[in-house]
Parts: C-alpha cells; sequence; structure tokens
C-alpha cells in the first residue's frame, strides 16, 4: 500500500470516483493545469480533460452557484474554494440554494454538490487563508460538513461526499495536508458519514475534536498519559449531522469531557457539543465540559498565530480542570 | 489612440403600442391563428394575476408579487421554450409558468406559502423560484455546462428582472457564460422599478443589455410589451444556444403596472401620470387591437375567451382551496435524501407537539 500525505489521498480520491462515475467533475480556480495551489487535484485534467476539470473565472461565489446549478442538472460537482476565507462569499448559495433545493422542491430536486476548502491555521499564512468556519455551515439545514484529519480519513470520506446525493461541504486540515504519511489503499471504500472515530481508547477523559486539532489531541492524550491517565479521544470527522451517541456513551464510561476547536470559542462548534454533553449527560459528568477553542479574536497573522491555536499544553491543561473538578 | 472595442445595442420592436405593425413580421406572426393562441394565454395570465391579488386581499393567499403589464415578456418566452428547455426565474414570471406546464393550483400553493407549490408535476426540471435577487443566474451557468458536456441540444433560460443587473451574480453569471460559450439566454425583464428604486437610480449605463458586452455576451433590447418582437428575439436566441452558438442577452423594455408585491403600494414613490402613461403602451390591448383590425378577433370571441378564463381559474382556485394544510412531517421529509438518525427526536418532537396541538383543537 502506498503512504501517502493528505492532500495527496485527497487527489487518489477524486481520481478515483472521476474514474467510476463520468458525472464526477471538478472546478475552481486553479484546478486544472496548475493542479491546485495545493495540488490537490494535480494530474486530473490530463486524465479526465478539461471539460471534466474546468479553470473557473476568478468568483467563488459563481463557482459554488455554478455547482448548485451543474448538481440540479445531474451532474455531481466537486468545487475547490482555495482557502476557507474566501468561502463566505459562498455562503448564500449554500444556505439559501444548495441545502434548499431538495427541500424547496418537496425532492423533486436535489443538490449532490461537495464544497471543498482547505481549513484553519499553523501555516502561517496571509490573512483570510487559515479561518475555521464550520460553525457557520454546521448552522445551516439540508447540508453535511465532514472535516477528516489523516489520509486515511480523507480518502474514504471524501468518496463518500461525493456520493453523497446531499450537499456536503469538506472542510480539509492545510496543516495536516502534509504533516504525516500514512498507508492508504485506493480501493474506492468509502467511510461512514455518520459516525466519529475513536482514535484512542480511555476511562479517565474523553477529548472531542476534529480536523487539524486532531493532531495536538492526540499529543495531549499521550502528555496526559505519561501523568497516568488514560485519556479517550473522539475524531467528530461529520460535523453535520454528528455522532452524538458516541460521544455521550463515551462521556457516561469517562464522567469527563474536554472539547477542543481552533475556532473562536463563543457559539462555536465546541459549544454544540458542550451544550448537548451537558443536556443528555448531565448525570454521568462529574465535572463541567471544558472547552479548550481559539479565543473571540480575529485569527491573527502568522506572528501571534502560535498563541492563538490551542496548544498541547492548553488541551492537558483543559483537562486537567476536568479531571481535577472539585465540585 | 485608436478605438480597441465597439459596440451598439439594437432595438427590436414589430408591434407599435397602438397595435400598429412596424418593420419586416417574422413568419409565425403572420399567421393570425398563432397570435390569437398567444393572445388567449395573455388574458389567461391577467385574469389568474387579478384573481391572485384578490385572494391575497381577502385573506386566502400570501404575499404575492403581480405580474400585471408583463405578459407579453411571459407569453413570448414562453411559447419559444420547448418543453425540455430549463427555466430559472425570479418571483415574476408566472405567466411562463403557466405556459410550461405549471399548474394554476400549484401556483397559488406556492404564493400561500406551501413548498408543494414548487413540485411542479410539468415542467420537472425547471428551477423553483428564486427569492435571492441574481443568485441563479450562476445556478443558470452551471445547469447549461451540465447540458453542453452532454452535447444535448437543449437551451437554459434565466430570466430576471432590471435590480438583479447591478448584483455581482449576474455579472459573474453572465461571465462563466461567455467564457464557456454556454447554451444560456438572460432575459432581464426591465419594468423600470426594483421595489421604489427606478431605472435611473440603478444604474449609469444607457442599456442594461450592454452589460453582457462585456462578458462577450451578443445583447440586444426589445419592446418588452411587443409580443411578436420578444418571441421572435427569443427564437434567435434559443435557436443559436442550442445549436451551440453560445449565450445571449435580451433587455426587454416594460413597465410594472402593480405594485412591487401586494405588500408594497407604489403610489409612495412613483406619480399617477408615469403610470397612466405607461398603461397607454401595455401589451394586451395591442395584441387585441392589431388582432380586431387584421379581422381575427371580435367582440363574441373576446366575451367567450374572459368566460372561460374565469371559469379555469375559479376551477384552479377551488383545487387550491380544497388541498389540505401540509403534513408537519413534511418539515423533515425533504431535508436529505434519508433522514439523518441525529434528526430523529426533532422529527418526533414536531410530530408529537402537532399531534398534541391538533388533538386540543379537536377537543
Amino acid at each position: 500500500m502506498p503512504q501517502v500525505t493528505l492532500v495527496e489521498a485527497i487527489n487518489l480520491a477524486l481520481a478515483s470516483e472521476m474514474t467510476r462515475d463520468e458525472t464526477v467533475v471538478v472546478l475552481g480556480q486553479d484546478v486544472g493545469r496548475d493542479g491546485g495551489v495545493f495540488r490537490a487535484t494535480i494530474g486530473l485534467v490530463d486524465k479526465f480533460g478539461a471539460e471534466r476539470v474546468l479553470d473557473t473565472p476568478l468568483a467563488e461565489g459563481m463557482i459554488a452557484g455554478m455547482a448548485v446549478g451543474m448538481a440540479v442538472e445531474g451532474l455531481k460537482p466537486v468545487a475547490e474554494i482555495q482557502f476557507s476565507g474566501f468561502a463566505y462569499t459562498t455562503i448564500d448559495q449554500i444556505l439559501n440554494h444548495a441545502g434548499r433545493m431538495r427541500y424547496r422542491t418537496r425532492g423533486r430536486m436535489s443538490c449532490p454538490m461537495v464544497l471543498r476548502t482547505p481549513c484553519g491555521g499553523g501555516i502561517h499564512a496571509p490573512e483570510h487563508h487559515s479561518e475555521s468556519p464550520e460553525a457557520m455551515f454546521a448552522h445551516m439545514p439540508g447540508i453535511r460538513v465532514v472535516y477528516p484529519s489523516s489520509p486515511r480519513q480523507a480518502y474514504g470520506l471524501l468518496l463518500a461526499a461525493i456520493r453523497d446525493p446531499d450537499p456536503v461541504i469538506f472542510l480539509e486540515p492545510t496543516r495536516l495536508y502534509r504533516l504525516f504519511r500514512e498507508e492508504v489503499e485506493d480501493d474506492g471504500a468509502a467511510l461512514p458519514l455518520d459516525s466519529c472515530f475513536t482514535l484512542r481508547e480511555g476511562t479517565d477523559v474523553t477529548l472531542v475534536t476534529w480536523g487539524g486539532m486532531v493532531h495536538e489531541t492526540l499529543a495531549a492524550a499521550d502528555a496526559l498519559a505519561e501523568e497516568g491517565y488514560a485519556a479517550e479521544v473522539l475524531d467528530v470527522a461529520t460535523l453535520k449531522p454528528y455522532d452524538i451517541e458516541t460521544i455521550l456513551a463515551s462521556v457516561a464510561r469517562t464522567g469527563r469531557c474536554v472539547v477542543v476547536s481552533e475556532a473562536p470559542r463563543t457559539a462555536g462548534f465546541a459549544s454544540e457539543i458542550a451544550a448537548a454533553v451537558s443536556e443528555h449527560g448531565l448525570l454521568s459528568l462529574m465535572a463541567p465540559v471544558q472547552r479548550v477553542t481559539g479565543y473571540d479574536s480575529v485569527m491573527p497573522l502568522a506572528r501571534l498565530e502560535k498563541q492563538y491555536m490551542p496548544s498541547v499544553e492548553r488541551i492537558v491543561a483543559g483537562a486537567h480542570q476536568a479531571i481535577g473538578w472539585a465540585g | 489612440m485608436e478605438p480597441v472595442a465597439r459596440f451598439e445595442i439594437r432595438y427590436t420592436q414589430f408591434l407599435d403600442e397602438h397595435g400598429r405593425a412596424a418593420g419586416e413580421w417574422p413568419a409565425f406572426a403572420r399567421d393570425n391563428d398563432q397570435l390569437v393562441d398567444l393572445y388567449r394565454w395573455m388574458v389567461l395570465m391577467r385574469t389568474y394575476d387579478a384573481k391572485a391579488i384578490a385572494l391575497q386581499r381577502t385573506g386566502q393567499l400570501g404575499t404575492y408579487a403581480p405580474i400585471l403589464g408583463q405578459e407579453a415578456i411571459q407569453a413570448g418566452v414562453g411559447s419559444a421554450m420547448r418543453s425540455d428547455d430549463v427555466f430559472l426565474m425570479t418571483y415574476r414570471e408566472q405567466g411562463v409558468q403557466l405556459m410550461r406546464g405549471v399548474l394554476m393550483k400549484e401556483l397559488f400553493l406556492y404564493w400561500s406559502g406551501d413548498e408543494r407549490g414548487s413540485d411542479y408535476a410539468v415542467p420537472r426540471r425547471d428551477f423553483p423560484i428564486c427569492i435571492t435577487i441574481a443568485a441563479h443566474a450562476t445556478h443558470a451557468a452551471g445547469a447549461a455546462y451540465a447540458i453542453k458536456l452532454r452535447r444535448e441540444p437543449r437551451a437554459v433560460v434565466c430570466a430576471l428582472g432590471d435590480g438583479a443587473t447591478s448584483k455581482g451574480d449576474f455579472y459573474e453569471g453572465m461571465n462563466a457564460a461567455g467564457t464557456w460559450q454556454l447554451p444560456l439566454v438572460f432575459l432581464v425583464a426591465n419594468n423600470q422599478w426594483a421595489i421604489s428604486v427606478p431605472r435611473s437610480a440603478q444604474s449609469a449605463a444607457a442599456t442594461l443589455a450592454q452589460k453582457g458586452i462585456a462578458a462577450g455576451i451578443p445583447s440586444e433590447q426589445v419592446d418588452g410589451n411587443d409580443l411578436i418582437a420578444v418571441r421572435e428575439v427569443m427564437d434567435r436566441a434559443l435557436a443559436r444556444a442550442r445549436a451551440g452558438g453560445g449565450p445571449s442577452l435580451i433587455e426587454a423594455i416594460t413597465y410594472r403596472l402593480s405594485d412591487h408585491t401586494t405588500a408594497d403600494d407604489a403610489s409612495r414613490y412613483r406619480s399617477a401620470d408615469e403610470v397612466a402613461a405607461a398603461w397607454k403602451r401595455e401589451p394586451v390591448l395591442r395584441v387585441r387591437n392589431y388582432l380586431i383590425a387584421a379581422g381575427a378577433w371580435d367582440k363574441p370571441r373576446e366575451e367567450a375567451l374572459v368566460r372561460d378564463c374565469n371559469e379555469r381559474v375559479q376551477a384552479a382556485v377551488q383545487d387550491y382551496l380544497d388541498t389540505p394544510l401540509p403534513d408537519p412531517a413534511a418539515m423533515f421529509e425533504h431535508l436529505y435524501a434519508t433522514l439523518p438518525a441525529a434528526l430523529d427526536s426533532q422529527r418526533s418532537e414536531a410530530l408529537e407537539r402537532a399531534a398534541a396541538a391538533s388533538h386540543a383543537g379537536s377537543a
């Protein structure tokens, strides 16, 4: 099996599904000849031609809107937005149209599109290149929001996203694009879009996270293990609709829950999980749910980025709060 | 200095405001039977429209956007399109919808606030009404791209208003259509008013048609109150699109004789004189005048037509009023192809509450 990076796994999944299903098209800025600014689409135009791998004019709203029109008219578009900060102009299309086509036509039409965009900080990028908009998308009815954290997940979840009959926002952790390699079998097998992944089992505290923060959270679990605490690590992976059952079952065993997210705290997705765990798991909780998140600040430019993002130390501190809670 | 680009915008009119012929008429217009057929559609549109307003005024319909004054554009577009073409629309295209097979009952359902009104029995591939202005211009480009990719001899028509031409989405859709030479016709019904903002305050451009030139699209103006002219320019644009000749933009000049919607009062921002002058150019009367002068129409036929239209509209109203309210489960039925398990509890809650309310209501 080949050892591939996360961004290479994206490429493998795209090529695999474009081979299997000729209605799949890829569109976005620089996705053709250039292979995408992160090379996620490299080689696709040579293999599948410029009719199915579209270098678009520079207009994110148009990319999303065209994907809606293509999907309704029988294609399966996979649109790329170069950076998540540029995805905000697609919100009108995603919220007002992609997520509503099936509903507003009573099932007469559907919108099986995928909108991919690199997400999150930690790559010392210019302004607007390090955003974490997952909560905004997760707030929208009728769509799915997926955020993989490893090459194998990226491959299997992207296949599932393309095959899904409804619109999917597919967020890719830029920081993990090339951080590590993993064996990925290019076998066309999709992963489920309705479950969390239990990355590590433990009995003392449940650490819940997704996307790029999975990396720091696993490191925090290592640090906690050295202190003698067994942390369970759950990767939510699909944020909308999300698998609360697995989270509640874990919290029922550990009694303690820390949610880790690099997005701003207020009204973030960490708050959704904290609320749901409090609502449905209060009697298993031995401490308040802790949120370890980015600050309610603008995502800073490169020089302060490290101070903004939740670090291993902050996650460990959050776990200490939960474990040491004295009531 | 040498000019590096030149353009002109042509204006087409075949039937002037008095119903007199102008210019060399296209073949279809020399067949009075065809004109009578389209005239019948226009009268049906006007009858339906008046009834919709009456229903709203009597609390039997929600907020409604009238089409009064735009019947020529709608009959021209509706008759030029083929059933397998795709129509994308704003909220003021009910006449085209009727001609494409949408049931009047479905229109009433939609305007009463019922999604079943967008589940057209016919035409299945037309997009639902797009309320967010001009967002559908890019949907149209996407649909046209799909059609072109499959090498199908079909065309897409995207209808917009004058206000929509101020939006980026409109330009982005046109730009895509030009870039890929898509089989797509943009039809801008310039009715002079975007709620309270007149055309003069919408853009400094001399015509709205010329905005298409910037996207590399053949663009022209037409008298939108002239049925024959609208039909002819649509015929040409659609034929070119279906044959792989690329997109077009047509600016149809008309006038919104009604309020923006039933929630609007246009007398707050425009003069009665202006509206009275616009009525002199209205589209239905000029076709009738022409047909009467040509000996193809008379009072008995007019009276029979009015009776027939009233009966058809009344039957649709009855059908609509007899339709039971949607089931509360419908809120969750078409949210996804299959409802995710995570939403089961919300669905159950909604159904239980609805059942309890209905039980309390019947007790």
